[in-house]
């Protein structure tokens, strides 16, 4: 499947491959400006309301050549302290996996940034070398906006602004990525949904890094990316559930934040976390009804998630249907809005009935980072 | 709506109005996140406040510069929280002395445009939908006699600052849920007033702790309707301006 080659205007001049309502019926063709005609009166939209930050940031050791490395942030800067990925010289013209390995660097390792100040490195995850924390100090915030970029993708014409990679929307600058589902999400759409009674609520949702351009490194994602679910979302939830409306997720991030909210209380509560479930054909939603997601292809780590909503089968059938009918992938490609299957749904508790249901993530037991920051509650396994 | 704790953007904020607007919402205990071009004196301005125990923070931009205008919401939304109010005040005379149209370059009217049209209409673009999906928030654009008034030599001012009133009103009629104003602040003592018209007594003009003093009391009570343009010390006591 194509990429779309730059960001496309209006916004919701893309397509939409509305997916089967019900296992034996058909996909259709639609645009996301007529999104409103999808849903009914009732349902739910939940948008991930993170802005995208600026996160691609030249560096280099101090005595190397200038900007000979860039730094990716995994996420927003907690304390001045931030994860990042180190990528090797070259740009983003250059496909990330044909660019040249960086250094290895060691805690205590100073990088220097474009303003000529340092970044030390202050812990080297055990996941991968190449994955660190960084203390931009008490101006962090300052130097990524005045000298970060948006990163950049090699299948893009031009280099993106930062105007381009932000949905109407955005709010707190949580995204190493922009969560591109929301992107076409124009306001007439917005406000047609509203004028339909189709409800929208937000959460925010620190969308990840998606390719590193290092196997080992790209199988580790997603990595635990923060959330924050607000009170008034859960209560348009439980509203949505008592009219029948279903809970349409715009993007895989809303998915992985409801979703692992949902797990670790058995209940979906207000608050923030970090999003460590890898949600896959063995994930019995709880939450979400309804996605609202890019084009994903077999193989790639968000295609695993379609299959928690459809049988794997069907999901690469719709995929299949897409390229041949010339959808666009990628973050500035066309849209498919996949409804849950529920028997697919259903037959998840079956099939794992035999075994615990676990968070998943051996990742966290290695990991300096991770952990989760609700306070412990019940969790329950059905 | 109640001010404390509340992220405010406040454009030109390191004189006139929008430094007296920055003092009286910092007494309110607002979180601000002040913009203008130089950085000395906001600096100073932002070390007053934080003297005072204000959160306030320093971002040094140009609203005229398209390139600008994310790097510097998103930095302000980084220190002080969602957007709740902008207030669009910086403002460009374009050159002094003022002067006729048929005396005015294409690039000087444009430019005029640039910062005191365009840059408030991509800084409400910037916050405006947060604020819509949120269902609350303040857009104020700081209007003038002159767009109302047909001022000889206030060509390239007045056109933008009338072409702001109708972007609120057409803000206003598109988004529901948020507030738009057009707040015109009547002649005050300022640097920029001097600029315009250097002969005038400055007993005269009004105070613009006085001017801010009752726009932060309109964003209290919030009874205003989104569209609406008016005077700031419309139905202010005399003696308070």
């Amino acid at each position: 499947m194509r990429p779309a080659h730059a960001p496309r205007y209006p916004r919701d001049d893309v397509r939409l491959l509305i997916g089967p309502e019900s296992a034996r019926g058909q996909p259709r063709h639609a645009r996301v400006s007529a999104l409103t005609d999808a849903l009914v009166p009732g349902d739910l939209v939940v948008l991930n309301d993170a802005s995208t930050l600026p996160g691609s940031l030249e560096a280099h050791l101090v005595g190397d050549e200038p900007s000979s490395l860039e730094l990716r942030l995994t996420g927003p800067p907690e304390g001045g302290r931030v994860r990042a990925v180190l990528f090797g010289p070259g740009d983003w013209r250059l496909d990330t996996d044909e660019r040249p390995a960086p250094p290895t660097l060691s805690v205590g390792d100073v990088l220097q940034l474009a303003d000529g100040a340092p970044a030390h490195v202050v812990a080297i995850d055990d996941v991968h070398p190449r994955l660190l924390e960084l203390d931009l100090g008490p101006r962090a915030w300052r130097r990524i906006y005045r000298w970060g970029r948006p990163v950049q993708y090699r299948h893009l014409d031009e280099p993106l602004a930062m105007w381009a990679v932000q949905t109407l929307f955005a709010g707190p600058p949580w995204a190493a990525e922009m969560p591109s589902a929301g992107r076409p999400l124009s306001w007439r759409v917005l406000a047609a949904l509203r004028q339909r009674g189709i409800a929208i609520a937000t959460l925010t949702h620190a969308a990840g890094l998606s390719a590193t351009g290092d196997r080992a490194l790209d199988a580790a994602l997603p990595l635990p990316e923060r959330y924050r679910i607000p009170a008034s979302t859960v209560e348009a939830i439980a509203s949505a559930r008592r009219s029948q409306g279903r809970v349409v997720a715009v993007g895989t991030t809303v998915v992985r934040a409801l979703e692992d909210a949902h797990l670790i209380h058995g209940r979906l509560v207000a608050g923030e976390g970090r999003a460590t479930l890898r949600i896959g054909p063995q994930h019995q939603l709880a939450v979400v009804d309804g996605l609202l997601t890019g084009m994903h292809a077999p193989g790639e780590s968000h295609f695993e998630l379609l299959e928690a909503f459809v049988p794997p089968a069907a999901a690469a059938a719709l995929h299949e249907h897409a390229a041949h009918e010339g959808y666009l992938a990628h973050e500035f490609g066309d849209l498919a809005l996949i409804w849950a299957d529920p028997h697919w749904v259903e037959a998840r508790r079956d099939s794992n009935e035999s075994r615990p249901r676990s968070r998943c993530s051996s990742r966290r037991a290695r990991s300096p980072w991770g952990g989760n920051d609700f306070a412990p509650g019940p969790t329950s396994h059905p | 709506m109640e001010l404390k704790g509340r992220g405010i953007l406040i454009t030109g904020a390191s004189r006139g109005l929008g430094r007296a607007l920055a003092l009286a919402m910092g007494r309110r205990g607002a979180r601000l996140a002040l913009v203008a071009r130089r950085e000395e004196p906001l600096t100073e301005l932002v070390d007053a406040l934080r003297r005072d125990g204000v959160e306030a923070h320093v971002l040094v931009g140009d609203v005229g510069d398209k390139e600008a205008i994310e790097p510097l919401v998103g930095e302000a939304r980084a220190l002080v929280g969602p957007i709740d109010v902008l207030i669009n005040n910086a403002s460009t005379l374009g050159p002094t002395p003022l002067r006729p149209l048929l005396d005015t370059e294409c690039e000087e009217l444009t430019r005029v445009l640039e910062v005191n049209l365009v840059g408030p209409f991509r800084l409400t673009k910037a916050v405006g939908g947060s604020m819509a999906v949120r269902g609350e928030g303040i857009v104020v654009n700081i209007s003038s006699d002159a767009a109302v008034e047909a001022y000889p030599t206030w060509g390239s001012y007045g056109v933008a600052k009338a072409a702001l009133d109708h972007l609120t009103r057409i803000w206003a009629a598109e988004v529901e849920g948020v507030r738009f104003w057009s707040i015109d602040p009547g002649e005050m003592d300022t640097a920029m007033h001097a600029a315009a018209l250097p002969d005038a007594d400055p007993a005269t003009l009004r105070r613009p702790e006085a001017v801010a003093e009752a726009i932060v009391a309109r964003l209290v009570d919030a009874r205003r309707t989104s569209g609406s343009r008016f005077d700031a010390l419309d139905g202010v006591r005399a003696e308070v301006a």
